[in-house]
């Protein structure tokens, strides 16, 4: 199923957790251009498979690979460093910090700028000029003086998806971008999103049916572990294993 | 910014002048302790880079600020019986900048060995491998008796700083002070770097670090080793003001004085650790006179910041830290 020239490739991933096949002998790819959409009900093992993809869980069989490079034995930061950017489905920012000072972090993360000690961050025009092109690509130019704790679950979303944009990656690795972020705020990011894909693909984890249907290139299904069905949206909408199994009963 | 920065510069100005009148007063005593209260000070701005902003709960600070206090006793001890150093057959040394210059070297080597075994654990396993090494340390120079074992050292004069008459209280607390400030404004420049940046995340977000591509461990140790270096020098000049070194430098209870005094400052603050000590030896030398429980009084104020005002002395003072530059 996986070709070459793909960016992303997982080969026969396996996850357990006690009795508890998470991850059932995955396989998917992401090539140049794309946006992948990964689907499947609560529980599917969707963040279990991003967290293997991106580092975080080992996985106990199988292989990932990054530009034809395999990485399964890498670390998270290794990856990142490869140009995986990877968005929590929980967010995970730096809350005492201000919304400025989160990007810097991740502008110097991203230039392996990190381990300068005196001059300060915030004074450093090529840390800086980077990441207000981020905030006001996502809207957040507006609260850049205020803390991380001080924003709303949308700004937080907004937040999360800047500190990926200032790594300027070779993939996104998304889980849930857009959940509780409303009519409004969903159809704004969606709109981000779809211009994200010529910069660089994303594997795209996401229950907003509306925003996948409409964003994805390819869709794969996860029910249980297992992928059940991969192809483009118009094959999956139809697909009655698929309907029956997830859009049926968990759908919006 | 605004408000801290007044009671930052408040306390530097109170810091600096109780001295100074005690010296117009003729009360060296007062500038004894002063002297003193700079010196804590400057242990625990060491103390807060790691427990402050990077989190790390470190109950063996004392094995620095111990080790800083044995480099200062055993090269002046050589200094003034004219005998080798046993290792290397050099001589001892009086000279202040060269024992720094041990000191701060020894505290960042033994930072480096106590993080590079402790730091892959975290919460209260890292307290408790912290306050073992720290046991450790304290059990080894009680029972060496070559430094004079549980008995500690003595130095018979303070030793020398050039262009300074260090047995001058006020010319001594002077340049304690002087290391103080040195080190704080160098601390401010660390904490607004992007080390700085990282540091502080780590502590609120580790994933978020990885997903940048940064190692929180690298981080941490290096912020340890900054952290040890500057307690181990605040050990030394301690015991040049006692003119006295002994285990109780390297004990456990040194280890807690110390967070007491980042924690009744308030942790993360720049200042933190300087309003700590000085309320540490102002509580110390007027409750010590009245009364031996005096330690129960400073459990009560210590309760009442940890339950009550969580950015101690300084966020009672200046309010929330405004993180903004
Ligand atoms: N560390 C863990 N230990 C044990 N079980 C786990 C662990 N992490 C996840 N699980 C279980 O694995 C299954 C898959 O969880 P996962 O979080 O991957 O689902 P998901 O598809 O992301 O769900 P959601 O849509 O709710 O985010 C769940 O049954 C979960 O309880
Ligand atoms: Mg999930």
């Amino acid at each position: 199923m996986t070709e070459p020239g793909a960016i992303l490739e997982v080969t026969g991933l396996r996850k357990r957790f006690g009795a508890l096949q998470a991850t059932d002998d995955v396989s998917l790819d992401l090539h140049a251009g794309e946006i992948h959409a990964l689907i499947g009900p609560n529980g599917a093992g969707k963040s279990t498979l991003i967290g293997q993809i991106s580092g975080a869980l080992r996985p106990d069989a199988g292989r990932v690979a990054i530009a034809g490079q395999d990485v399964t034995a890498m670390d998270t930061a290794g990856r990142a460093r490869l140009g995986l950017a990877r968005t929590f489905q929980i967010s995970a920012l730096a809350m005492d910090m201000t919304v400025l000072q989160n990007v810097v972090l991740g502008v110097a993360g991203a230039q392996r700028g990190l381990w300068r000690f005196w001059r300060p961050a915030l004074r450093d025009p090529a840390l800086l000029a980077p990441a207000r092109a981020a905030l006001a690509r996502t809207g957040l130019t507006g609260e850049a003086a205020t803390q991380v704790a001080a924003l709303s679950h949308g700004q937080r979303r907004r937040l999360e998806l800047a500190m990926a944009l200032v790594l300027r990656p070779r993939l996104f690795v998304m889980d849930e971008p857009l959940a509780g972020l409303g009519t409004d705020g969903s159809a704004a990011l969606t709109r981000t999103l779809d211009t994200l894909r010529v910069e660089a693909p994303i594997l795209l984890v996401e229950h907003d049916m509306d925003a996948v249907f409409r964003l994805a290139d390819r869709i794969s299904v996860l029910v249980e572990g297992r992928i059940v069905a991969t192809g483009p949206p118009d094959a999956i909408r139809g697909d009655r294993d698929v309907r029956r199994a997830y859009l049926g009963e968990d759908g919006p | 910014m605004g408000r801290e920065r007044i009671v930052n510069a408040a306390l530097a100005v109170l810091l600096l002048g109780v001295p100074l009148w005690a010296h117009w007063a003729g009360e060296p005593f007062t500038i004894t302790l002063a002297t003193r209260a700079a010196i804590l000070a400057l242990a625990g701005v060491g103390l807060n880079l790691a427990l402050g902003t990077g989190g790390l709960v470190s109950l063996g600070h004392a094995v620095f600020f111990g080790l800083g206090g044995y480099a200062m006793g055993i090269l002046a001890h050589h200094a003034q019986t004219f005998t080798p150093l046993p290792l290397w057959d050099l001589p001892g040394t009086k000279s202040m900048p060269v024992i720094w210059l041990v000191a701060i070297t020894g505290g960042a080597l033994m930072a480096a060995l106590i993080g590079a075994l402790s730091l892959r654990s975290s919460g209260v396993y890292f307290i408790m491998l912290t306050l073992a090494f720290g046991q450790m340390c304290f059990y080894f120079a009680v029972s060496s008796p070559t430094y004079g074992g549980e008995d500690g050292l003595s130095i018979w004069v303070r030793n020398g700083f050039p262009g300074l008459n260090t047995l001058d209280p006020l010319q001594f607390f002077l340049l304690a002070y002087a290391v103080l400030m040195a080190v704080i404004w160098a601390m401010a420049r660390i904490k607004a770097s992007p080390f700085g940046l990282a540091l502080a995340a780590a502590r609120q977000s580790p994933a978020r670090l990885d997903a940048v591509g940064a190692r929180p461990f690298r981080l941490r140790l290096v912020a340890f080793v900054i952290s040890g270096a500057v307690t181990a020098l605040a050990g030394a000049l301690f015991a040049d003001l006692n003119r006295f070194v002994s285990p109780s430098m390297l004990s456990w209870q040194t280890s807690g004085e110390l967070i007491v005094i980042v924690v009744l400052g308030g942790v993360a603050r720049l200042y933190g650790p300087v309003a700590g000590a000085i309320l540490l030896v102002t509580l110390e030398h007027y409750l010590g006179g009245i009364s031996e429980y005096w330690q129960i009084a400073l459990g009560a104020a210590l309760l009442a910041v940890v339950l009550f005002a969580r950015g101690g002395l300084i966020g009672a003072l200046a309010g929330r830290p405004v993180a903004h530059d």
